[in-house]
């Protein structure tokens, strides 16, 4: 009797460790130091605020504690007016942190949005709603980042976050676009629609639910963006000076000419925070694209049969020979994007 | 209607749109310049807002369709208004100063950046798995930092503690910019760490797409083929897998192209380099927003036009562009 819930835990703890671990090993070498590198630093920035050894703000008025070299006391030194650098890093961390993620949620949110919507729809809405994505690639970030905030009298946390959101979502749209065009005419979407769903339904249960990987990588991206976005734009000044992060470190770094009077410890750590914030996040990406597309993983994951080094074969191409027929109004809109050039259709015709 | 001109076309809504944006903003959020000013200096009297307004030309007689009639008709002479900051100096007239040393700059290094890094990404695909691959890595994280930290990472590094390079400005002092020897040479070498910034910062991320587009290209059947017909390795993959993987880099040069000029304007700060960046931060520090506005319109049209000219080089390189533009 005793035995019988014994195999079972048994079982259950020989299933886990099966699926686990391959689970695990499966993700590419790169995938795996980034998913370590931006669990580190979600932990810091969870755990970091707590364990802030002084106030960040805290200005020391003593003449001796301005610009101390990384000691005891201060374990990354301490700026002009005798703040912590460690503390202010940790506070850092977590803003910028916390708005790259929420920018992130939002922009991929209206990205899977404009993006599904144009795919599926088709016809003239694609092509308006393309032809507004890709106007808004053409046009630069930054410089409408500084003018839209640059109006705004508090340069606070919300408006940074709502209009990086604003301007954050082309790039995942176009993407999410395509995957739609791709999967919109399988035969599992054509069975829903026969059975007389309806078509947000078809969307939110058929659509979604296979771009998972897309959206995961373009939330990936978007959080890059939004957190090199942030930083750009708090150096620049046009953000909430008096709170913390890894930005106006960096502003007040430079504006307090750090770097001429050579204290290295003031600017280097929220700069490196960032690049490796970066670095994490793009390895991620990498894993992401390489677990869709085996050819581009190192030849270490190729595989050796019969003495001969062999790599995985292509998956089936994501965009594969999609035919649309564009006609009247959505096909006039069309022929001005730069795809319309492979257009293999079009090209045939002026033969 | 060729591919040219209708991409003409696109890119002349894109300049609409960015017009018509930049024409909204002021009206839609709050603030504007002249109670800045007002804040500026508490002891104006309520009466001299109407001067202020008059002074810098902001004033908003007639209905919005009329001002924004004025507003296009304003831009198409380049009349942007007064500058708040440097005032009385027009805002075309800092502009043009500020304009040649960024596109010199930013334009060159730019395209040594790609150049070099397509060419890096070519021998990274083709020896898959081999010594370049190896650097990865550490080229990915370069792509990641931001261009103004890697700035002042250099500027630590070769003008603060090595004293190789000028720790900023644009030129020596004391020199006047004009078309001879010691100030040319000056500007070169004040130049080459903010260039040297550039090119290394963006490099990575032109060398893995490209790299990342030879690898599929390489697993085309076509390019088996040329290998098994005996051609030289060399001609296999510059005629045969480079030639069609370059396609695809120069759209994502287009692409990519406002990023790389968002990045170099932010680093130019760093440098105090006397180019559109420098303008920009000044300007917003000081709330001069006709000068912030009109430095946006002229970096997206600075955008837009390196995307006709990638369009214009894609036309040329893609065989099958040429082919439509012919025919039609």
């Amino acid at each position: 009797m005793t035995i019988a819930p014994a195999i079972g835990t048994e079982l259950t703890a020989v299933t886990q460790e099966a699926t686990q671990p391959g689970w695990w090993r499966r993700m590419p070498t790169k995938a795996k130091v980034g998913v370590v590198l931006f669990g580190l630093f979600v932990l810091t920035a969870i755990i970091g605020p707590l364990v802030t050894p002084y106030d960040p703000s805290y200005q020391n008025p003593s003449p001796g504690a301005s610009m101390n070299a990384p000691s005891a006391a201060h374990l990354l030194g301490t700026t002009q007016s005798g703040q912590d650098v460690l503390s202010q890093l940790l506070v850092g961390i977590r803003l910028t942190l916390e708005l790259g993620l929420i920018v992130g949620v939002v922009a991929t949110a209206l990205a899977v949005i404009v993006g599904v919507t144009a795919g599926f729809l088709g016809g003239f809405w694609d092509e308006l709603l393309s032809l507004v994505t890709n106007v808004f690639l053409v046009i630069p970030a930054l410089p409408l980042l500084i003018v839209l905030l640059g109006y705004f009298p508090n340069r606070g946390e919300a408006p940074t976050i709502i209009v990086l959101a604003l301007l954050g979502w082309p790039w995942g749209a176009r993407v999410m676009r395509a995957q739609t065009l791709a999967i919109r005419n399988r035969d599992f979407v054509a069975a829903s629609r026969e059975t007389g769903e309806r078509t947000w339904r078809i969307i939110t249960f058929e659509i979604i639910p296979n771009e998972v990987s897309l959206i995961a990588a373009s939330f990936v991206n978007t959080v890059l963006y939004a957190i090199g976005a942030s930083v750009a734009l708090a150096f620049i000044g046009v953000a909430d000076l008096n709170s913390w992060s890894l930005g106006t470190m960096l502003y007040w770094a430079q504006s307090q000419q750090a770097l001429q009077l050579g204290a290295w410890w003031w600017f280097v750590p929220p700069g490196l925070a960032v690049a490796l914030m970066g670095t994490a996040l793009v390895l991620l990406n990498t894993g992401i694209d390489e677990l869709g597309n085996p050819r581009l993983r190192d030849a270490s994951s190729a595989s050796r049969i019969a003495g001969r080094w062999l790599k995985p074969a292509d998956p089936t191409p994501v965009l594969s020979e999609i035919s649309l027929r564009r006609n009247g109004f959505a096909g006039f809109l069309h022929s001005f994007s730069r795809s319309s050039l492979l257009d293999k259709a079009e090209a045939g015709e002026g033969r | 209607m060729s591919f040219i001109v209708r991409r003409l076309i696109f890119y002349v809504v894109a300049a609409w749109v960015a017009l018509t944006i930049n024409f909204f903003i002021p009206r839609l959020v709050p603030g504007n310049a002249v109670e800045s000013i007002m804040s500026k200096f508490p002891n104006l009297q309520p009466a001299a807002y109407r001067a202020i307004e008059a002074m810098l030309g902001v004033g908003h007689p007639g209905s919005i369709w009329h001002q924004y009639w004025a507003y296009l008709v304003d831009v198409a002479h380049f009349n942007l208004g007064t500058s708040t900051s440097e005032y009385p100096a027009q805002v075309s007239t800092l502009l043009g100063e500020a304009l040649p040393w960024t596109i010199v700059l930013v334009g060159t290094a730019t395209v040594i950046a790609f150049l070099v890094g397509t060419a890096l990404g070519i021998a990274a695909g083709w020896r898959h798995g081999g010594g370049l691959d190896r650097v990865l890595p550490g080229l990915m994280f370069l792509q990641a930092i931001p261009y103004f930290f890697f700035a002042l990472i250099l500027l630590e590094l070769f003008a603060v503690k090595a004293h190789v390079f000028p720790i900023a400005q644009g030129y020596g002092q004391g020199l006047i910019p004009g078309w001879n020897w010691p100030f040319i040479s000056s500007a070169i070498y004040h130049s080459l760490l903010p260039a040297l910034t550039i090119v290394l910062t963006s490099i990575a991320g032109w060398m893995l797409q490209m790299r990342n587009v030879m690898i599929t290209t390489i697993g085309e059947d076509y390019v088996v083929a040329a290998q098994a017909k005996g051609l030289h390795n060399r001609r296999v993959v510059l005629t045969y897998a480079a030639r069609n993987a370059i396609l695809p880099q120069l759209q994502g040069f287009g692409l990519a192209i406002g990023f790389v000029v968002s990045g170099a304007l932010v680093m130019e700060i760093v440098f105090s380099y006397p180019g559109i960046g420098l303008l920009l931060i000044n300007s917003v520090t000081s709330n001069d927003y006709a000068l912030t506005q009109a430095i946006f319109l002229v970096i997206t049209f600075a955008v837009l036009l390196a995307n006709v000219i990638v369009d214009i080089v894609i036309v040329f390189v893609d065989p099958r562009a040429r082919a439509r533009e012919a025919t039609r």
